[in-house]
């Protein structure tokens, strides 16, 4: 019970060996696209490195690299297994590494889902990363004179600015943090003396952000201090305010980029399986085609291509028997040593 | 006396032939990046349009454009003669056109050298222009209601932050013109009523930036009001501190950019410039030598190819008399008392066959 059988002429097998070496070379450059995919995704999380607080999520950009890497050299090997193809003295070499090449390819396969899969259920551990990361940011954002924290404040606003959020879920967690440093605090002005009494820790907060959460799409500029005092400013509602300082959090923003970019890869990744997929198919085709074609009398005649010489089932029960077989190469039958030793006390009699 | 004179065997000339269609392909290529350089620069400029006042600063993308085009066209049909020259019979197609193509290349290498030359030499130009377009921008920073300006608030916003400037030659231009719109101002408090009564204008002028102008590097919080004002700040001295504002004038940084990018692709168009110039030298002996065989009657021969077929000074003089003929076409000719049926013999030593007899004239009427 042969699984999806095809008869194949001479000319349909040359056809077929052109076809696929072309589809080699086409799967090489889409391992070359992977590979650069995957580099590109890296070294942008590498550039927000600093705002996250683990590395977890790099393993999607890693796995893209290495199996781009790995199906440069897989396809690579088609192509040369496709040029030998029709030359009866050189395709019998290739006949082991086959088996192997098979496995490989599906293993790269089941790879790229994986990474498809892992892009989207990663989401929350970034969000989580991201939370921690931005909060370490915003709270060490004064410390410009500690070696390790000193560009913090240098990081926060450029990432503000670029992205267009201020905070970590919105402007309002800049209120409960001091990102003023004591050293440019007049301890001597009654106004600073009172709020620092008037908080728990005795640190200086203040209903105002740092500059880089400042919209420049506002018609008005901007308002960065006092900003829940209606009175301080002319012509000024906090509650009804929203072009003045950018609305959403950095953690939101940083989430939707990235997000962004491993969803507008998800179809270039699909299109790259499907292309695998087709090779590795083609490429079993054309090696039972082949193989068949040189064990009849004549070579340039019709052979039959098969993806499975067996059914699913008894391939699978072949393959399982062969594993085992393999496994207990090192044990020792019981059943055999008795069988040998009764055959070994029978043979002697007869030539008494 | 010919300028250059190389002798050329068959092969040689074969040779040369399939040299120059490579060349000339790749020089339709270096066309098309000068196209696309062109279009680069062009989209630059134009990205930036609110800020640059009206001035000729278009013509050095247009030029360039135009230039790969023409670049493009001209060399492509120049791999196309080249292509047929290895083979005498086809370059009999071609040969009345030669000419004319090889002096046509030669002035459009001009128009190439010209763009180059343009590219260097519009600074002052794009500097003008710079000046004033940020002094305008800089005047409506505070026009967000009016239909027309009400993006150049975003505008100067944005080209602070991006290119790290502040103000038309720093920031002290911001204390000179009101940026704050009379909407936001609250014309019953005494301070603000002050301020616009001590100004001649009425204008409310302040020693204030917009936030745009805060150096991210700064290890301080962003000073932005009374930057003048010592005493306002703790810890603070306006004349030592550069770190708080970005020091560089938006003018100065835009003209930078600016001047890079056209330098890189000046170099590039003098480097494509002579390129263009050594194919064309090669077309040029191309030419002579495959003219020559076919004087010489003989297509496997040996040829001579030149640059020129006379020297400079010959070749100027034969041309300019050839100009001066051109003009006197219809004029009558009165050397021969200005009778032009008049046969005058000619004292050419020219072959007239094997017997090397004139042709017999025939008799005059009695």
């Amino acid at each position: 019970m042969v699984l999806l059988k095809m008869k194949f002429t001479q000319q349909r097998r040359v056809r077929l060996a052109q076809g696929l070496w072309l589809m080699s070379w086409l799967a090489v450059m889409c391992g070359t696209f992977v590979f650069c995919l995957g580099v590109y995704l890296k070294t942008e999380m590498i550039r927000r490195a600093e705002v996250m607080e683990n590395t977890e999520i790099h393993v999607v950009p890693n796995i893209l690299m290495m199996v781009g890497l790995a199906s440069i050299g897989t396809n690579w090997v088609a192509t040369r297994v496709c040029q030998d193809s029709l030359d009866a003295s050189r395709f019998p070499r290739w006949k082991v590494l086959l088996l192997a090449w098979f496995v490989v390819a599906a293993l790269l396969c089941v790879l790229l889902v994986a990474v498809v899969v892992l892009s989207y259920a990663l989401q929350g551990r970034l969000e989580e990363s991201l939370k921690v990361g931005l909060r370490n940011g915003i709270r060490f954002y004064k410390d410009t004179d500690v070696p390790g924290r000193c560009f913090q404040k240098e990081t926060i606003d450029r990432l503000q600015m670029e992205f267009r959020c201020c905070g970590n879920n919105n402007f309002k967690d800049w209120f409960e943090v001091q990102w003023v440093s004591n050293r440019y605090l007049d301890f001597t002005s009654k106004d600073v003396k009172d709020r620092i009494r008037s908080n728990v820790d005795g640190r200086f907060l203040l209903d105002g952000v740092p500059f880089s959460c400042c919209n420049p799409a506002s018609p008005r500029p901007c308002l960065q201090y006092h900003l829940t005092d209606n009175t301080a400013h002319f012509s000024y509602d906090y509650q009804a305010e929203e072009l003045n300082l950018h609305n959403r959090g950095c953690r939101q923003a940083l989430i939707d980029y990235y997000m962004d970019l491993m969803n507008s890869t998800g179809p270039g990744v699909l299109s790259v399986i499907l292309i695998q997929m087709s090779v590795i198919l083609s490429l079993r085709y054309l090696q039972t085609a082949v193989e068949g074609a040189m064990a009849l009398e004549d070579p340039e005649g019709d052979s039959e291509g098969f993806l499975l010489e067996k059914g699913v089932k008894e391939t699978f029960e072949d393959v399982k028997a062969k594993v085992l077989a393999i496994l207990q190469f090192g044990q020792v039958d019981p059943n055999a040593e008795e069988s040998a030793d009764t055959e070994k006390a029978a043979s002697p009699t007869p030539a008494s | 006396m010919a300028v250059l004179r190389v002798k050329f065997t068959k092969t040689k000339r074969d040779k040369l032939a399939q040299v120059l269609w490579i060349l000339n392909w790749i020089s339709v290529v270096t066309g098309a990046i000068l196209f696309s350089l062109g279009l680069f620069l062009k989209v630059e400029i134009n990205k930036r349009e609110e800020l640059m006042a009206e001035r000729d600063i278009q013509y050095v993308p247009n030029m360039l454009i135009a230039v790969g085009l023409i670049a493009c066209a001209i060399n492509f049909l120049g791999g196309k003669i080249c292509y047929d020259c290895v083979d005498s019979t086809k370059f009999l197609r071609w040969k009345l056109i030669m000419l004319p193509y090889i002096i046509c290349t030669f002035f459009f290498t001009f128009c190439v050298l010209v763009g180059a030359l343009m590219c260097y030499s519009t600074r002052g130009e794009l500097e003008e222009s710079l000046n004033l377009g940020l002094t305008d921008a800089m005047r409506f920073y505070k026009d967000t209601d009016t239909p027309g300006r009400c993006f150049l608030k975003r505008t100067v916003d944005m080209l602070q932050i991006e290119f790290q400037c502040c103000g038309n030659n720093g920031y002290k231009d911001w204390f000179q013109i009101q940026w704050i719109s009379s909407r936001y101002l609250d014309m019953t408090q005494k301070e603000v009523s002050d301020r616009i009564r001590s100004n001649v204008e009425g204008k409310y002028l302040m020693d204030g930036v917009p936030f745009s102008c805060c150096n991210t590097l700064s290890p301080r919080p962003c000073i932005q009001q009374q930057i003048t004002n010592n005493s306002a700040h703790f810890n603070y001295d306006h004349q030592t501190e550069e770190l708080n504002l970005w020091m560089k004038g938006c003018r100065q940084a835009l003209l930078e950019y600016y001047t890079h990018i056209m330098q890189s692709i000046g170099l590039t168009v003098l480097i494509t410039w002579l390129f263009e110039l050594s194919v064309l030298t090669g077309v040029r002996f191309l030419q002579t030598s495959l003219e020559n065989v076919l004087r010489q009657g003989d297509p496997n021969s040996e040829s001579d190819g030149w640059l020129l077929e006379n020297s400079f000074m010959e070749t100027a003089r034969i041309n300019l008399n050839i100009i001066k003929s051109l003009g006197k076409c219809n004029q009558i000719d009165t050397a021969n008392n200005g009778d032009p049926n008049i046969n005058v013999p000619t004292t050419s030593k020219a072959h007239y066959g094997p017997d090397n007899v004139p042709p017999k004239q025939t008799p005059e009427a009695s």
